[in-house]
């Protein structure tokens, strides 16, 4: 049985980029090869906490939205418990609305930075950047 | 009530009454059917200032609507998206 997910993670502000891509691959690599299927990633970049987790107060936010097994969301967390660069994480199945949702919200944050870009460019509309994987 | 033969209750001030607008879940109204515990901003429209959740009898959401508005708060809570505790949110 296939089910949709999405899961949050926060990682601590002290790494550099490469160190947070690395992070991303560990995990996207991990969803790859237990059978899972990546439909969508999104940055959110380093925020501000609402509330200091560890001492630190940022942090770089990453969700993923991914189809898997339900067993393999165990797995997920338990890697997420082990690595020290993860402050906080939280994966939730999603749905028939959530999934509905998640749809509209990918297309319209799609047609926004599309729109951005067009403005900040002046040309033409090109393709939204983050292509809609089905 | 006692029965008042010559009905002549005078007031000195015309008796004011309150026409109270009736609340309506909006979740209903607009036909949301997911609450994003991402859209923090979103959120915060059920929360008072110490960042608690406000009852149904002031914001008017339907039972099933509120059950879905604390799940999705409590959510952006663990996230570090909204505060546990604090003053002056908003």
């Amino acid at each position: 049985m296939i089910k949709q997910y999405e899961t949050v993670f926060i990682a601590t502000p002290v790494l550099s980029d490469s160190q947070m891509k690395e992070a991303v691959a560990k995990y996207t690599d991990l969803i790859k090869s237990n059978g899972g299927e990546i439909v969508y990633e999104e940055d959110w970049g380093l925020k501000q906490l609402a509330y200091p987790i560890q001492h630190k107060t940022s942090g770089f936010y990453y969700l993923i939205e991914f189809k898997a097994d339900p067993q393999f969301v165990g797995t997920l967390e338990t890697q997420y418990h082990r690595d020290e660069r993860i402050l906080r994480f939280l994966t939730v199945a999603l749905d028939k609305n959530a999934v509905a949702y998640a749809e509209h919200r990918r297309q319209t944050r799609a047609a926004k930075a599309a729109a951005a870009k067009a403005e900040a460019t002046r040309t033409e509309i090109v393709e939204p950047a983050a292509s809609v994987e089905e | 009530m006692a029965n008042v033969e010559n009905n002549e209750i005078r007031y000195l001030n015309p008796p004011t009454v309150e026409v109270r607008k009736k609340k309506y879940c909006r979740f209903k109204k607009a036909g949301i059917k997911y609450i994003d515990y991402k859209d923090a901003e979103f959120l915060k429209k059920f929360l008072n200032e110490q960042g608690k959740i406000l009852p149904r009898r002031i914001t008017g959401t339907s039972l099933k609507f509120q059950r879905k508005v604390a799940q999705a708060v409590k959510r952006a809570r663990s996230l570090a998206l909204l505060p546990y505790v604090t003053d002056l949110l908003k």
